[in-house]
């Protein structure tokens, strides 16, 4: 938990605060991301936690790994800082240091054995799907997405309860940064950390936090609450601005493909015969199918006219698919992919690349209706 | 076409093995060894090689004996100018270089970290526009003013070149420190470092090649400083020089400043060679 109380912050030689009598908690277990424009003090706000920033007025407490409420500045600065993870904009990846020594940061400053810090750093890295060889290299021998992941495996090291995130995905390209923000969400699943997630970018506000606190310059809080809350409901014309006129687009950032995707659906097996396939096509009045090998790991799809008077096996016919999704995707990022490769149904794919279901237009157009609905319902 | 990819390919491949196996690469010296290309060899051997003919060119064309009772002879004090007395002279010219040189390390490096600290930022305009002015007091000038101070002989000479060495030292710490990327010191700052922790395990590092840079300036601007030590009696291959002038013995002259130059640039190849080694790469990109 973060708790922060009437926190003022006027910076020297100026009058106007950066951040004016801010007070709202962050719930254990929880990320709230803080969105603004430029010059609203959210990157204030957050320095202000682990003391990077002092606060000129107001208190600020975080619940520390003995489950006791602590107010930051009562602690030495060097130790707080010890205790929270801070994952920033550009990485600041040491680049003289190995990956196995950036990791090692903080553990090494709190005096873990070699052993340890080497245990802990494969452990960190297998958690990121990173190879272990990556901690002999340095920082520059990595890929951007590399070391971005990188860069949170050393915030998460010393396995802080509470954690600041500067923009941690920013310095990727689009793809890379979806990637990154799906992995880093199915983590948070297992690690629970209370995350405090500074961005500039509405869309990852929404995607990330279980909460959203959107600052207007001066740093005021304009409105502090669930993304769903937040596109149903904005408070004043400031965050409808904010927030942008596509409210009910923004809100398949909140749903997941899983959600709403056919967890049945009809699929071609490659040792099926072209006859048996189309037979089983026309049935249901099929155009094109997904095919999928006796693993269930997508091989491509198959053209209904394609097969028509043909013989054989259907492995012999497969095109490549240009597109699946993989569970955990927004319903945002499923139909731009869908939009990107211009079809009308991709298939859903687990880690394992095993089809798990069918997401296709009708089903996003149904669940828009449905959430909009919803969020009525709930006004009313 | 077809081989034109394949080349592409080829490429591709070298460079991306080449990349993974820098770790290995350096615990494995033989494996180095059979990688080392013409370009390496020639690093290696074309400067020490050079100086050598030329090393021994001056020794085969250049000292001959003198006559006993000539001026030359009395303007050196010494009826020879034979190899030993070469070296002795060689030997005392690398003394003033290394004395000064390191005496200016002291100095220079704690000053330029000093000048980056909190506080202090504010004065290193003014200790750099200080060092600056004194690099640009001629060398000659600045061994008269302090002969008049300090007297003739090697502490004078030591104490004009280290005042020389001071500036390029100081200002490329200084640089080196104020050039490390502010989000890595963040970083470091945001995960609890201590100051002494940031200066000492990530300043000083990642400003190294900078500062390294500038002790390497500085000592080859003092190997050829250093000459003019012979004008305050400090010794040197400058005393074969300033014999030489007034008599026009061009021998002299010559002996003098080819061995001068032969230890600048021998000085320059060696510290460039432990750069290399010491170095750590650190491309960020």
């Amino acid at each position: 938990m973060i708790q922060f109380e009437n926190v003022t912050k006027i910076y020297h030689g100026t009058s106007s605060p950066a951040v004016e009598n801010l007070t709202f908690t962050i719930p254990t277990g929880e990320i709230c991301t803080i969105v603004g424009p430029s010059g609203c003090g959210k990157t204030t706000t957050m320095k202000m936690v682990n003391r990077l920033i002092e606060p000129t007025d107001g208190e600020i407490y975080v619940l520390d790994e003995r489950g006791e409420m602590r107010n930051v500045l009562e602690i030495d600065p060097i130790l707080l800082r010890r205790s929270i993870g801070y994952i920033i904009q550009q990485i600041g990846l040491f680049p003289h240091r190995t990956i196995l020594e950036n990791i090692g940061t903080v553990p090494q400053l709190l005096g873990w054995d070699e052993v340890r810090i080497r245990r802990r750093a494969e452990e960190l890295l297998e958690m990121m799907n990173m190879p272990l060889e990556f901690l002999d290299r340095y920082p520059h021998e990595l890929s951007g997405g590399q070391r971005q992941r990188i860069g949170v495996a050393r915030g998460m090291a010393t396995d802080p309860p509470v954690m600041l995130m500067d923009e941690p995905f920013g310095a990727v390209d689009p793809i890379n940064r979806n990637l990154l923000q799906n992995e880093f969400l199915r983590l948070q699943q297992e690690i629970r950390k209370t995350i405090l997630f500074v961005t500039h970018d509405i869309n990852e506000a929404i995607k990330m936090g279980d909460k959203i606190a959107i600052l207007n310059v001066g740093g005021i809080l304009e409105q502090y609450d669930s993304p769903a809350n937040i596109l149903s409901h904005p408070a004043n014309e400031f965050i409808e601005d904010f927030v942008g006129a596509d409210r009910s687009l923004k809100r398949l950032n909140l749903i997941r493909v899983e959600d709403v995707m056919d967890k049945r659906p009809v699929l071609i097996q490659t040792t099926q015969s072209v006859e048996e396939a189309t037979n089983l096509m026309s049935e249901i009045d099929l155009r094109f199918a997904y095919v999928v090998d006796a693993d269930r790991r997508l091989k491509g799809y198959v053209r209904s006219r394609d097969m028509k008077g043909k013989t054989g096996w259907v492995d012999e016919l497969v095109e490549p698919a240009a597109a699946a999704i993989r569970l955990g995707t927004s319903l945002r990022d499923a139909l731009s992919e869908m939009l990107m490769v211009d079809y009308t149904s991709v298939c859903v794919i687990d880690d394992q690349e095993r089809v798990r279901g069918l997401i296709d237009n009708q089903m996003i157009q149904k669940a828009v209706i449905e959430s909009q609905t919803a969020a009525g319902e709930e006004g009313g | 076409m077809a081989d034109k990819n394949t080349l592409n390919r080829l490429g591709s491949v070298e460079t991306d093995e080449k990349f993974s196996l820098q770790p290995t690469e350096k615990k494995n010296y033989w494996r180095r060894l059979g990688r080392l290309s013409f370009h390496d060899v020639l690093g290696w051997t074309v400067i020490p090689v050079l100086m050598i003919i030329v090393v021994i060119l001056v020794y085969t064309q250049l000292l001959l004996p003198i006559e006993p009772g000539s001026m030359e002879a009395n303007m050196l004090g010494s009826y020879e100018i034979g190899f030993k007395r070469v070296m002795d002279a060689a030997a005392e010219h690398i003394r003033l270089i290394i004395v000064s040189t390191l005496l200016a390390i002291a100095v220079g490096v704690p000053a330029g970290i000093l000048i980056t600290r909190q506080g202090f930022r504010d004065f290193s305009g003014l200790i750099l526009g200080v060092a600056n002015i004194g690099q640009s007091v001629p060398s000659i000038a600045i061994l008269a003013i302090f002969m008049g101070i300090l007297g003739l002989g090697f502490k004078t000479a030591i104490f004009a070149l280290w005042l020389y060495a001071l500036l390029p030292i100081v200002r490329n710490t200084a640089i080196g420190i104020e050039e490390v990327d502010p989000n890595i010191i963040e970083a470091a700052t945001g995960m609890g470092m201590t100051n002494r922790q940031i200066l000492l395990q990530i300043e000083l590092p990642l400003a190294f090649p900078v500062m390294f840079a500038g002790i390497r300036t500085a000592a080859v601007i003092n190997v050829g400083t250093a000459a003019l030590g012979a004008f305050i009696g400090a010794g040197g291959l400058g005393t074969f020089i300033i014999a030489g002038i007034p008599l026009m013995r061009d021998r002299l002259i010559l002996v003098g400043a080819i061995l001068t130059a032969v230890i600048a640039i021998l000085v320059d190849w060696i510290l460039g060679k432990v750069q290399d080694r010491l170095v750590v790469p650190t491309a960020t990109g």
